[in-house]
């Protein structure tokens, strides 16, 4: 099943299938830090006031917004 | 001539930690990622050969976009270093391989330090050393950086590619980490298009893949033209076709899969990750819910309290004493004794001594304050600040990348305006540059531990912690307003590395301590030295050079006379305190010095309760206060203006910096003082 990482729930995994998004700095940078197809990803937790959320992937913690997260789908 | 060694790596892998062993330096090292955001370099010590070693700031890639990352890559490849130490983390191989794959790409001599052993150790996780060497096909030193392991072997290996390297030079492995469609394309690239290029390329192989990979500081360099770009294209296309992915992704996801399959291969972790580090527990307090915010604030007010609490003003009178009575006694007998002239034993005791000696006794504490930022900065806290407030940053159009500069703001806005630049986007860092201000730096501290004492001593910590949140909600305010209008633009993104706690080596922090109480001596005997000198001739002598016996109508007295009314609405008209603001653009502390010699040249030997119960008769509590707010916003001081010059890039920038952070001190502190009258405070 399909979902986006914004979708995740803190504790649960999943791998990178895709990372959508139009090409640019951002999208770079998350490719860059090692979201890319086939990664692990484990939501950590969410910030206090809702957002971003931190992530575990190749074996560090990561934070990205929900904005971002969206664009990340994960099966 | 001399070798060049330069130290690569992913930010906050140890790079400088292992330069300040190499050369026996004390650069700034700290627990967050983006802390080196200029080259460094320094003689490596302890080494028959003659060797510089580079420090860079950290990349995560050869294709940077910020402006830190963007020396350090324009380093390597343009500069060709003899050596490039790649830094790798050991704790987290699979993606610090990344930018090893890249240096592999680019054919430069590398030798890998494998840093961390330490925690690798600690967390009983194995590397498999034999297995990293022959995958990566390039040397590989353990070590230990912040102990100094491994540091010896590290040197001597890397001594020796430079030795073979000076012997011939091997093209770069590119078989090893790409597969085979992409590889076609890239010697197709480098056989057909490369040739019809107008410039001579260096480096056919890793320019034929930067060409591949759509790179535009490459095709700018090269002037590629448009016929050569449409043709590249074809060879991006067809391989986007296959993959079903941009072409970036294709060549990033190859790069990955290479260093995911090393990392599967050589590191046996003995925990799994969804098993809670210890880490994750304190962040489960740090970043709680409901706790993470109170608890930042009760930290902050915590600091303030011990800086200002009896730990901290109980240095002040050790040093007051020291300065005002011990020394300036001795002094002043001395003098005495060896018949100098009236004229001079002021100068020397009530102009230097008295001026220095009242802004001196809060060096102690300003170095409290830098102890408890650096704690800050080195367990780790930093990065989880900046996780926590992105959300009410966000509201600024910033990011909480932005929150870095400003923490750091609270020790000094000097680096704090040079962090800055770890900020992807040109407004945003324009913006937290010109908010960045507003946060009290430890040169402020003396004005308010002099003012509080004299004036709010029962609750002193309450006031000197108002005066932060005033410069604070000023920030925000002012955030929200620029970005509304001078500084329009899109939402900064948010993507951060946050890094392990760690424990903050004691060493580490006396360091910073060190380093900032020397910097702020330093600043006394020279500047404030000077200026109090002239200060003090200017409201001895009229325009006539005839000494007066009222300094008010001395020179000084004069020119504080024709300023002094700006202040008047904000309650504090008098010469006195006009001319010690207008010092206090030499250095903040300057205003405390400055106010010693102009309320205590009457009697020589003067102690900084004797300024206290002068300044009791000028201003008021209310008066009091507002002048601080005033000193909180008001411009910044020299050494933050020339930073700030030299980070916009320009003029009209700094301008519209300094005097809207001045024009914001005026109204803020006339409203204090007019709402504050209507109120019935005094
Ligand atoms: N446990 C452990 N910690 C280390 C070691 N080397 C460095 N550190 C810590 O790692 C953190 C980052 O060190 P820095 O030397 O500032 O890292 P950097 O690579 O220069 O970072 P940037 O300048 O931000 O790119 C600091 O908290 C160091 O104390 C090591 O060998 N073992
Ligand atoms: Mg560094």
């Amino acid at each position: 099943m399909e979902r986006t990482l914004k979708e995740l729930k803190t504790g649960e995994k999943g791998l990178i299938v895709k990372v959508l998004g139009e090409k640019g700095p951002v999208k770079k940078r998350l490719m860059d830090m090692g979201v890319t197809r086939g990664a692990e990803v484990l939501v950590r937790k969410v910030a206090p006031l809702g957002d971003p959320i931190e992530v575990n992937i190749r074996g560090y913690e990561l934070t990205l917004r929900k904005a971002e997260a969206q664009n990340i789908i994960i099966e | 001539m001399s070798l060049k060694f330069a130290l690569v790596g992913n930010p906050n892998c140890g790079k400088t930690t292992l330069f300040n062993e190499i050369t026996g330096s004390t650069q700034y090292v700290a627990n967050w990622p983006g802390v080196t955001i200029e080259k460094r370099e320094g003689k490596a010590k302890r080494l028959k050969e003659d060797v510089l070693i580079i420090d860079l700031p950290g990349i995560y890639s050869l294709s940077p976009y910020s402006m830190e990352e963007v020396i350090a890559r324009d380093y390597i490849v343009n500069e060709m270093p003899d050596v490039v130490i790649n830094i790798v983390d050991g704790t987290n191989i699979e993606r610090n391989l990344y930018l090893t794959t890249q240096l592999i790409e680019l054919g430069v001599n590398v030798i890998v330090a494998l840093n961390m052993m330490d925690s690798v150790d600690a967390k009983g996780d194995k590397i498999d050393l034999a297995t990293l060497e022959s995958s990566l096909n390039l040397p590989v030193v353990p070590i230990t950086a912040s102990k100094g392991k491994g540091v010896k072997e590290l040197l001597d290996r890397a001594l020796s590619v430079a030795q073979t390297a000076a012997s011939g030079h091997s093209s770069p492995q590119l078989q090893e980490i790409h597969n085979k469609s992409i590889i076609a394309s890239i010697e197709e690239i480098e056989s057909r298009i490369l040739p019809e290029l107008e410039s001579e390329v260096q480096n056919p192989r890793w320019t034929a893949l930067k060409l591949l990979e759509g790179d535009e500081k490459v095709q700018e360099t090269l002037k590629v033209p448009v016929s050569l770009l449409i043709r590249l294209k074809a060879y991006q296309e067809r391989l986007e076709k296959n993959f079903d992915m941009d072409i970036e992704t294709v060549i990033a996801d190859s790069r990955y899969q290479f260093t995911t399959n090393v990392a599967r291969k050589v590191v046996k972790k003995k925990a799994d990750n969804s098993d809670l580090t210890i880490s994750d527990k304190i962040d489960k307090v740090v970043t709680n819910r409901i706790l993470a915010i109170p608890l930042f604030l009760a930290l902050m007010f915590g600091i303030f309290s011990i800086t200002f609490g009896t730990i901290g003003s109980s240095t002040i009178d050790f040093v007051d004493v020291l300065v005002n009575e011990t020394i300036a006694d001795f002094v002043l007998t001395a003098l005495e004794g060896a018949g100098a002239a009236v004229w001079l034993q002021d100068l020397i005791v009530g102009g230097i001594i008295g001026g220095l000696g009242s802004m001196l006794v809060f060096v102690p504490q300003i170095m409290i304050l830098f102890f408890f930022l650096s704690v800050l900065e080195d367990t780790g806290y930093m990065a989880r600040a900046a996780f926590v407030m992105d959300r009410l940053l966000r509201k600024l159009g910033l990011s909480g990348k932005s929150f870095i500069p400003m923490l750091i703001g609270f020790g000094c806005t000097v680096p704090a305006v040079m962090s800055a630049r770890t900020l992807e986007n040109e407004k945003d860092r324009r913006l937290t540059i010109m908010l960045v201000p507003f946060m009290s730096c430890g040169a402020r501290l003396p004005i308010y531990a002099l003012y509080t004492a004299a004036f709010f001593a029962r609750n002193q910590t309450v006031v000197v912690f108002s005066l932060y949140i005033l410069g604070i909600i000023v920030a925000i305010l002012s955030g929200i307003l620029l970005k509304k209008t001078i500084l329009k633009g899109e939402v900064a993104p948010f993507v951060m590395e946050l890094p392990p706690y760690r424990i903050p080596t004691l060493k580490g922090l006396m360091i910073h301590m060190w380093d900032r109480g020397k910097g702020f001596v330093k600043k006394a005997g020279t500047i404030i030295f000077a200026a109090a000198v002239i200060i003090w001739f200017l409201q001895y002598f009229n325009y006539s050079f005839q000494a007066v016996s009222e300094p008010a109508d001395s020179m000084l007295g004069s020119i504080g006379g024709v300023i002094a009314p700006l202040f008047a609405p904000l309650g504090f008209g008098d010469w006195q305190s006009a001319v010690a603001l207008l010092t206090g653009f030499i250095a903040k502390e300057a205003v405390v010095s400055t106010m010693g010699i102009l309320h205590g040249v009457a009697e020589a030997t003067e102690s900084s309760t004797d300024l206290i119960t002068a300044l009791q008769t000028v201003f008021t509590p209310l008066t009091a206060y507002a002048f601080m707010a005033f000193s909180l916003l008001y411009l910044p001081c020299m050494a933050a203006f020339a930073t700030i010059k030299r980070e916009m890039n320009s003029w009209k920038w700094t301008m519209i910096t300094i005097g809207y952070s001045t024009g914001v001190a005026w109204l803020v502190a006339f409203l204090i003082f007019q709402i504050g009258k209507l109120l019935g405070f005094s």
